[in-house]
């Protein structure tokens, strides 16, 4: 009986967790063990004898120093990171505030204006790249962190509205109003009273914001030409290729690199991250 | 007791500030407030989203390319677009796309939110760590992929040989079926934790009790699933699935790493087909219909999810 239930539990549940785990993990071995193989290893065809392709025999960080030397990859990376940061927040104080409206406040066409916000949430950026290029080059944007710091909101300001109309309605009404009978105005109520309160809901809009960010490529590719301007994955993509070569070693370094401050902001944050995931397709 | 001291506030307050300015009263007024706080969301909407949608309208209807003027010249462009064999390949490709990648999304989410949803050691960090696939931007990890398909150098060619399994390598992305699958394989791969991590978040809200009940009732592992689990998931579910439908329908970034269309314009998708046409060669009316036969589906989809919304609010 006993033997069965654990060989049951082996087939039913060990092996299939095993089995998602090396699936999702893979990839991300894959790219650490071929951005630390030297190159005499990296092109050795499947088919040698000596190849050992799931480990290195000689680990090198000759990729890093040629990623670092060759390309302008630590511009690309502050230049990542300042746009992250820069449309996080504004994103960030359009959707606290729009939230608050959407949640608290009385008055005609809410209900519309909150439909509204939801449909342009599920606009998607490959929708409207082109005339959208052609607006940004108008508005003399074209090529700068401007570009993407004023559009990534398009995107983010909705969930984060949503998000965080959603958390502001699970705070209790009582709150304010006590803050308002001591002689608090609604603004500020609303900026000392219940944004304190909703620096969860807040934290997990901005990480899941941040990371929306970092990920977005079609705008960053389209809206910027100039190598000092480019973003992590658009440079990765527009530098390392050269013609039809692929330069593997320093493509999976960068790519290594690159997603270490995502990565990094993820795991200090998991709980608020996972919180702004589930809660930004519940609203 | 409440109104009393809210009275007593009350009475005390003019007192404590008789200068008020005009803004602070003004904002007092609910409507006027409401203005003001979403005055800054809905312009940045509006410049970077309504706008740039009547003017992808306008694009379409005209013969616009880079550096020249375009003259109205009907729905051509959606005709000629309709008529191209590219484009219609693209199209069936994100139907196709689409659906598979959802399918499997789906059903290995599901099965991975019911192995999480268990308790085993180091849970939260295996929790976490499935959710690297979503959070590693997508072009990044796509190209791990790419690398780990390539004709000479694939790893999972080298293990399928030295298992035995295969005598020559496999075509994954010379090949243009193959290279569909492929994208397909790469967009579950990213999607699922997605799916995975939201599904568990459901999981957890239901209550343990209806499955003893079940179980009681002598109902086994499968029939718990479909009978209990399953009919309290399907909101969250549906939601899951219409968020995913709307980004794999409109994906970019994956197919353009992985397989920039080809070979042999086999593996475009609307976007990257869209991408070509308006951005590599310049026809920016040409490209701005492409992307706007997007525009039907995902209205459908929007349309749907908003009537669920609706009912769900009603009940």
């Amino acid at each position: 009986m006993v033997i069965e239930r654990r060989w049951k539990k082996w087939f039913y549940f060990y092996i299939p967790l095993a089995v998602f785990i090396v699936f999702t993990l893979f990839p991300f071995y894959w790219m650490g063990v071929t951005a630390f193989r030297p190159d005499p290893e990296l092109y050795r065809s499947w088919r040698a004898a000596n190849a050992t392709p799931f480990w290195t025999l000689d680990p090198t960080i000759e990729h890093f120093q040629g990623l670092l030397a060759s390309t302008e990859f630590l511009q690309w990376l502050w230049n990542t990171m300042l746009i992250a940061t820069v449309s996080t927040l504004i994103s960030l104080i359009c959707g606290m505030f729009a939230g608050y409206a959407l949640a608290r406040l009385r008055f005609r066409g809410s209900e519309f204006l909150g439909t509204a916000i939801f449909i342009t949430y599920l606009v998607p950026q490959t929708l409207l790249f082109i005339p959208l290029a052609d607006i940004i080059r108008n508005m003399h944007l074209g090529n700068t962190p401007w570009a993407l710091m004023l559009t990534y909101p398009t995107f983010l300001i909705p969930f984060c509205t949503w998000l965080l109309m959603g958390y502001f309605k699970t705070i209790p009404r009582e709150l304010e109003e006590c803050a308002r009978i001591d002689g608090a105005t609604r603004f500020g109520a609303m900026v000392r009273i219940i944004f304190p309160v909703a620096v969860p809901g807040i934290l997990s809009a901005g990480i899941f914001a941040f990371t929306l960010s970092w990920n977005e490529f079609i705008y960053a590719l389209v809206f910027l030409s100039s190598v000092d301007q480019k973003t992590v994955p658009v440079g990765v993509v527009s530098e390392l290729i050269r013609g039809d070569t692929f330069f593997w070693g320093q493509l999976m370094a960068g790519a290594l690199l690159g997603s270490v401050p995502v990565a990094l902001a993820y795991s200090f944050f998991v709980e608020y991250y996972v919180a702004g995931l589930t809660g930004s397709v519940k609203g | 007791m409440v109104a009393g001291a809210g009275g007593a506030a009350g009475a005390a307050l003019p007192a404590d500030r008789i200068v008020v300015s005009r803004w602070t009263r003004l904002l007092e007024n609910q409507r006027v407030l409401a203005v003001a706080l979403l005055a800054p969301g809905v312009i940045i909407l509006v410049v970077f989203i309504a706008y740039p949608f009547v003017m992808a309208i306008w694009f379409a209807l005209t013969n616009i390319s880079v550096g020249q003027v375009g003259e109205f010249v009907g729905i051509a462009n959606f005709t000629k677009a309709w008529e191209d064999t590219i484009f219609q390949t693209a199209f069936k490709n994100t139907v196709f796309y689409t659906f598979w990648a959802t399918v499997f999304k789906l059903s290995l989410g599901m099965w991975l939110a019911l192995l999480l949803n268990r308790h085993f050691r180091f849970k939260r960090l295996v929790r976490a760590s499935m959710l690297l696939p979503f959070i590693i931007p997508t072009v990044l990890s796509a190209f791990a992929w790419r690398w780990m398909f390539d004709p000479t150098f694939s790893v999972i060619n080298w293990s399928l040989y030295h298992a035995g399994w295969i005598t020559d390598r496999l075509p994954f992305l010379s090949n243009g079926d193959w290279a569909m699958w492929c994208a397909i394989l790469v967009n579950t791969w990213r999607g699922m934790p997605f799916f995975a991590i939201t599904l568990l978040a459901g999981l957890q809200t239901i209550n343990p009790d209806l499955h003893e009940a079940a179980a009681l009732d002598g109902a086994n592992a499968w029939h718990r699933f479909w009978h209990v689990t399953w009919p309290l998931l399907l909101p969250v579910t549906l939601v899951v699935v219409v968020f995913s439908v709307i980004q794999t329908f409109s994906d970019f970034q994956l197919i353009y790493v992985l397989t920039g269309g080809g070979p042999a314009n086999s593996t475009h998708l609307v976007a990257t087909y869209a991408y070509q046409i308006g951005v590599a060669s310049g026809l920016l009316g040409e490209g701005a219909a492409i992307s706007l036969f997007m525009f039907p589906v995902l209205f459908g989809v929007v349309w749907v999810q908003l009537r669920y919304l609706k009912r769900m609010e009603g009940a």
